[in-house]
């Protein structure tokens, strides 16, 4: 095995991600199916290969720095489940 | 007890640009206005929306960089760094990990032992999350303005022992950076925050010992306070037998002490990896060095060229090089007039004198250096004395008239002419016979009180020369 499931509700957990019985037993197969080609991928001589940041061939977009309309409060609060005087209103957060 | 154990700090600043817009949108960064009224897809983290790099954030961390003499990488990469937070629409913060803009930097500062070189291990960009308000029982508040901001994180190396060297560090740093005008260096607003690391170890001892990281920290004599209060802490622990554990404090300004924040370990798995929605950053060499080009004069070169040039003490020099538009105002101001002594005694003296009982900056002083300088040109030429010429400068502050124009205006030209003053020196003679008497027993002391008497009945017009050497020989009975 190269991934145990205590492992994979590790990385759920740090995902906010609430996973069945099943369903963890059936992520730790299949991740452990994907970990397993990544061994066979490693199998290759890359001594000599850039590690690939981006799967497009391209560097440098870039953007002038002159501001522009950004969105009115109501548009940027209009998804919000919850909002009070103009702000996104979430659980109390207590330090 | 504290001699037993050398202090290791390092420091993290976390440094708000003054670019127009966020980093990877078009929002405006302007401070203090209405919650939420600066956000649009990108930052408000929709689905589906893409963040495009400003370039002016790259050009400003690539002066920084240079600056603090930094290597540039050629390339480097965005990355997310992942953790969840209400103020932090994304689940993930645009960051930089493996390939920061800058490594391997350094920056010298003064300690009571002398120079001493901090290392800087790198600098990178990344964006600002947004603003958590507690006002309100309902619930959290959460202001976006801010989210997406640009920051330039820079790291030192863990190489100050004292709380005062990190000081020296951070007001050294945020010297620098106001300087290169990429940040506008308010700590109040939070544009320049500071998280300390800090740990002890017995003297000797190579391997660093376990550090706890002091978090925001808004004040110089905070970081101070919380430092040393921090240092003693972890030598109680050790005294005791104890073990330091890792982790973030929270400092309490009120109290003067820190207490632990709920430790999450897990908050320190943040799962780096490029992120796809940016493409990989290209600094050439051609750019590196049209911006070592237009890096501005630094402090300590403008204390030196001051020094040098300008012949005046280095006490001076530092002084007015402290802040670059109180730098600037003094070289225009000697450019103009020549006198480097005079010129800096004016600008420490009545210049900053008259902007702090104004609250003004120099940026706004309504004496430019143009009518500074000619007016001191009028005491050189003996038109005024220095005395009067604090009369003109005031005058010149609330009028915005030049020197000229108010000394003909209120006739304050000096009177030089011994015809004039010779009647006035008698007048005072004859008034106070008693202290004459005195004056010629031997008590020579007086000669203030005379001259005093004369320029007050002169109206502090005479030339004090003149009317010194024509007041003893009066005296003297010649
Ligand atoms: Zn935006």
């Amino acid at each position: 095995m190269k991934i145990t499931r205590a492992q994979v509700e590790r990385v759920a957990q740090l995902a906010r991600l609430a996973l069945s019985k099943e369903e963890l037993d059936s992520l730790t197969s299949e991740m452990d199916a994907i970990l397993g080609y990544v061994d066979k991928l490693n199998e290759l001589d890359t001594d000599n290969i850039v590690p690939t940041a981006h799967a497009v061939p391209m560097e440098n977009a870039f953007r002038d720095d002159v501001a522009r309309q950004s969105l009115s409060t109501e548009e940027a609060l209009q998804n919000a489940p919850a909002a009070s005087d103009g702000c996104f209103l979430v659980p109390k957060i207590i330090e | 007890m504290l001699s037993k154990y050398e202090v290791v700090i390092g420091l993290e600043v976390h440094a708000q640009l003054t670019t127009n817009t966020k980093i990877f949108c078009n929002c405006s960064t302007t401070f203090g206005n209405e919650p939420n009224s600066q956000t649009c897809p990108v930052c408000l983290g929709l689905p589906g929306a893409l963040p495009v790099l400003n370039k002016k954030v790259v050009e400003y961390a690539v002066r920084t960089g240079l600056a603090t003499e930094c290597s540039i990488a050629p390339r480097s990469l965005f990355a997310r760094k992942n953790y969840f937070y209400p103020d932090l629409p994304k689940g993930y913060q645009i960051s930089q990990f493996e390939l920061p803009i800058c490594e391997h930097g350094r920056l010298e500062i003064d300690t009571k032992d002398g120079k001493k070189t901090i290392g800087i291990t790198r600098i990178h960009m990344e964006e600002d999350a947004g603003k958590l308000l507690h006002d309100s029982d309902a619930g959290s508040r959460v202001d976006l303005n801010r989210a997406c901001t640009p920051l330039m994180e820079i790291v030192s190396e863990p190489d100050m022992s004292s709380a005062d060297e990190a000081i020296a560090y951070l007001k050294k740093l945020h010297q620098i950076i106001v300087y290169l005008g990429v940040c506008d260096g308010n700590l109040e607003e939070g544009s320049f925050r500071c998280d300390a690391n800090v740990s002890i170890r017995p003297w000797g001892q190579k391997e660093l010992g376990t550090r706890a990281e002091l978090k925001n920290i808004n004040s110089f004599r905070f970081i101070k306070q919380a430092i040393d209060y921090e240092v003693e802490r972890q030598a109680d622990i050790l005294e005791e037998g104890g073990r330091v554990v890792q982790e973030t404090r929270l400092f309490d300004t009120d109290s003067g002490t820190s207490r632990s924040m709920r430790s999450k370990e897990e908050a320190h798995d943040y799962r780096y990896f490029p992120d796809p929605d940016l493409v990989p950053l290209l600094v050439s060499e051609e750019w590196i060095e049209q911006a070592r080009l237009e890096l501005p004069e630094l402090p300590e070169a403008k204390i030196e060229r001051f020094v040098k040039e300008y012949d005046i003490p280095h006490y001076d020099a530092e002084v007015l090089a402290a802040e670059r538009t109180n730098a600037d105002y003094y070289d225009a101001l000697v450019k103009l007039h020549g006198n480097g002594k005079l010129c800096s005694n004016w600008v420490m003296g009545e210049v900053q004198r008259a902007l702090n009982e104004n609250g003004l900056k120099i940026s706004d002083c309504p004496v430019t250096p143009q009518l500074l300088a000619g007016m001191l040109k009028r005491i050189d030429d003996n038109t005024i004395s220095g005395k009067i010429a604090k009369k003109v400068f005031d005058a010149m502050w609330k009028s915005g008239k030049d020197s000229d124009t108010i000394i003909e205006e209120q006739g304050l030209k000096q009177v030089t002419d011994l015809s004039a003053i010779e009647p006035l020196v008698d007048e005072v003679i004859a008034a106070n016979p008693g202290q004459v008497a005195e004056y010629r027993g031997g008590k020579e002391k007086l000669m203030g009180f005379f001259v005093g008497q004369i320029m007050k009945a002169s109206k502090g017009k005479a030339n004090p020369a003149t009317l010194n050497e024509l007041l003893k020989k009066k005296l003297a009975g010649e």
